[in-house]
C-alpha cells in the first residue's frame, strides 16, 4: 500500500478544500470498501481526509415529515432506527440484508453509496479495466459476467452497482445532499449513479472534491407498505445476484402509487419505471405482477452467461409485489 | 518513480483496560497494530478483506473487522479483543466456556473472532437491533437469528453446529 498523509477534517468545508486541492486525496469514513481497495492496490491515495467524526451521524425529522439522514450514520445504526423500521421497512431490510454486523457497525451511509462495483477484473489491478484504467479495455464481456448487468451496459463495461440500501432509497426518491468546491447543492439519487457509457470510471454525478453530507428521504405513503428481497449463493453475507425493492400504496384494492427498483442487474440501483406504470391505476393481482414484470424485463439485455438472471427478477418482482400487497 | 517515505502519526488507544501511545504508520490497521506492536495475537487474520471475521474486535463496545480499521481513524478508541474477555483471575467468559463445553471449534483459528462477534452480537439483541430475519415481534434469540447474525464470521472447518449452540446456551435458549 502506498504511504498517505491522514487528515482529520473540522468541518464539512474543511474536509470539500483538503480533497479538493490534491487531485489524489480521497474522503474517509466507514473505510470497509476503500481500506479494502487500498489494499488491492486498486486505490492509491497520497491523502486520506477522515470526515466520520464531522457531526453527520444524527437522523433527523424534517419540516416535511420526512428524514434527513447523516451521511456518517452507521448502516446497523439507520437499520436499527424505530422511524426507519416503520415508516420505511424495505430501507431497513435493505441495509440488513447486506455485508455482516460487524461490516455495517463501521460502514456509513454516504460509504454505502459510493461503494465500487465487486466485479473481479475491476478488483484485480494485473487485469484490464475500463473502470479502473480507462481504455484498458473490459474482458468481463467475453470473460467472468455471470454477476454482472442485464441492464444499461455499454461496449465499455457491464460491472454492477453493489449495493443493497442504495436500491432501497432510489424506490424511496430519495435526494443527496452535497458540499462542494462551489458550495452546497441537493441531487436526486436517481440520477446521481451513472450508466458506464464510454467513461465507466465515473460512477457517479460527484466532481472531485464533492462530499456527501446527508441523504434525505421524503415523507411517502406507500414507503410503509414495503419490502426488500434478495436472491444470492449462499442465504446471508452475499451480494445480491438480484433484489428487489417494493412498495405500494392500495386505495380500496387498486394500486394507488407503487415503486420497485432492483439491484444487482445495472450500474445503478435500477428503478424499474416500466413496471410501476403498469401496475397504477387497477388491483395487484398475480397477472398484472406478471405483466408488470414483463414489462421491465422485456427491455433486459443479457449477457453470455447471464441470462439466468432474467427469470429469476422476473419471479422476485412477482413474488415480492404480492407479499407487500398482503402486508397490513 | 521511487515510492514516497512512510508517513507517521501518533495514536492513543485503550485496548482491553490498558491505555497505549504508539507512533504508526498511518496505513496501519488496528489487527496489526494488535497483532505486531501489543503482541495481542489472539485476534488473527484471515482474509485481511474483512470477509472473514477471524478479526472481529469491539471498538467502543460494537463489533468490527479489524482488518479494514485503520488505527489513526480510530484515535481515542477503547478496543477490546479476546484476550479481554476473562476475568483479571483467569475465569473465562461464559462464551469461552461454552465454546468448550460444546466443542465448538476444531482448529481454533476463527474462534477468537466467532467470541468477540457474539458477545457483541447478544448485547445487540438485548438493544433491540433487528437482523434480516427479525419478524414482527420484538427481537427473540432464536437459532435463525444466532445463526444470521454471526454471518460475518466463517469457520472453515464447519464447526456451526455446535457454535450455534453454544451461544444459545450462553442466550439461556432451550
Amino acid at each position: 500500500m502506498r504511504p498517505f498523509d491522514y487528515h482529520r477534517a473540522a468541518d464539512p468545508r474543511a474536509a470539500v478544500a483538503a480533497v479538493a486541492r490534491r487531485p489524489e486525496a480521497r474522503f474517509l469514513a466507514g473505510g470497509t470498501n476503500l481500506i479494502d481497495l487500498m489494499r488491492l492496490g486498486v486505490e492509491a491515495p497520497e491523502l486520506l481526509v477522515d470526515v466520520s467524526r464531522l457531526g453527520g451521524g444524527r437522523i433527523a425529522e424534517t419540516e416535511a415529515g420526512g428524514l434527513l439522514i447523516g451521511a456518517s450514520v452507521r448502516n446497523s445504526e439507520l437499520a436499527a432506527d424505530h422511524r426507519v423500521r416503520d415508516d420505511y421497512p424495505v430501507l431497513a431490510q435493505a441495509l440488513l440484508n447486506g455485508a455482516s454486523g460487524q461490516l455495517r457497525n463501521l460502514a456509513t451511509v454516504a460509504g454505502n453509496l459510493l461503494q465500487r462495483t465487486r466485479c473481479l477484473y475491476f478488483q484485480d489491478v494485473t487485469k484490464p479495466c475500463n473502470k479502473r484504467s480507462p481504455g484498458s479495455g473490459c474482458p468481463a464481456i467475453e470473460g467472468e459476467h455471470a454477476n454482472l448487468a442485464i441492464f444499461g451496459h455499454s461496449e465499455h463495461c457491464v460491472a454492477t452497482h453493489p449495493s443493497d440500501m442504495a436500491v432501497a432509497m432510489v424506490a424511496l426518491d430519495a435526494t443527496v445532499h452535497l458540499e462542494g468546491p462551489s458550495g452546497p447543492r441537493t441531487t436526486p439519487l436517481i440520477g446521481f449513479h451513472r450508466l458506464p457509457g464510454d467513461a465507466p470510471d465515473r460512477d457517479t454525478v460527484l466532481h472531485h472534491g464533492e462530499l456527501i453530507t446527508a441523504v434525505e428521504l421524503p415523507p411517502l405513503a406507500a414507503a410503509r407498505r414495503s419490502l426488500y428481497r434478495k436472491a444470492r449463493e449462499r442465504r446471508s453475507f452475499a451480494f445480491a445476484l438480484v433484489s428487489v425493492a417494493a412498495a405500494l400504496e392500495l386505495d380500496r384494492g387498486e394500486v394507488r402509487d407503487a415503486r420497485v427498483a432492483l439491484g444487482g442487474v445495472a450500474h445503478v440501483p435500477w428503478r424499474a419505471t416500466r413496471a410501476e406504470e403498469m401496475l397504477r391505476g387497477g388491483p395487484l393481482t398475480e397477472e398484472r405482477a406478471h405483466a408488470a414484470a414483463e414489462a421491465e424485463l422485456a427491455h433486459a439485455t443479457p449477457l453470455r452467461d447471464n441470462a439466468y438472471k432474467v427469470p429469476l427478477a422476473h419471479r422476485l418482482i412477482v413474488r415480492t409485489l404480492l407479499d407487500v400487497a398482503e402486508r397490513p | 518513480m521511487s515510492a514516497p517515505p512512510p508517513v507517521h502519526a501518533e495514536v492513543t488507544l485503550t485496548v482491553n483496560g490498558l491505555r497505549h501511545s504508539l507512533v504508526l504508520d498511518t496505513r496501519t490497521s488496528l489487527l496489526d497494530l494488535l497483532r505486531e506492536r501489543l503482541d495481542l495475537t489472539g485476534s488473527k487474520k484471515g482474509c485481511d478483506h474483512g470477509q472473514c471475521g477471524a478479526c472481529t474486535i469491539l471498538i467502543d463496545g460494537r463489533r468490527a473487522n479489524a482488518c479494514l480499521a485503520l488505527a489513526v481513524a480510530h484515535d481515542g478508541a477503547r478496543i477490546e479483543t479476546v484476550e479481554g474477555l476473562a476475568g483479571e483471575d483467569g475465569e473465562l467468559h461464559a462464551l469461552q466456556s461454552a465454546f468448550i463445553e460444546h466443542d465448538a471449534f476444531q482448529c481454533g483459528y476463527c474462534t477468537p473472532g466467532q467470541l468477540c462477534s457474539a458477545v457483541a452480537m447478544l448485547e445487540e439483541i438485548q438493544r433491540g437491533w433487528p437482523s434480516a430475519v427479525t419478524g414482527e415481534d420484538p427481537v427473540a434469540p432464536t437459532r435463525a437469528e444466532i445463526r444470521e447474525r454471526m454471518s460475518g464470521n466463517l469457520c472453515r472447518c464447519g464447526a456451526y453446529v455446535n457454535i450455534v449452540e453454544a451461544i444459545a446456551d450462553v442466550a439461556e435458549m432451550p
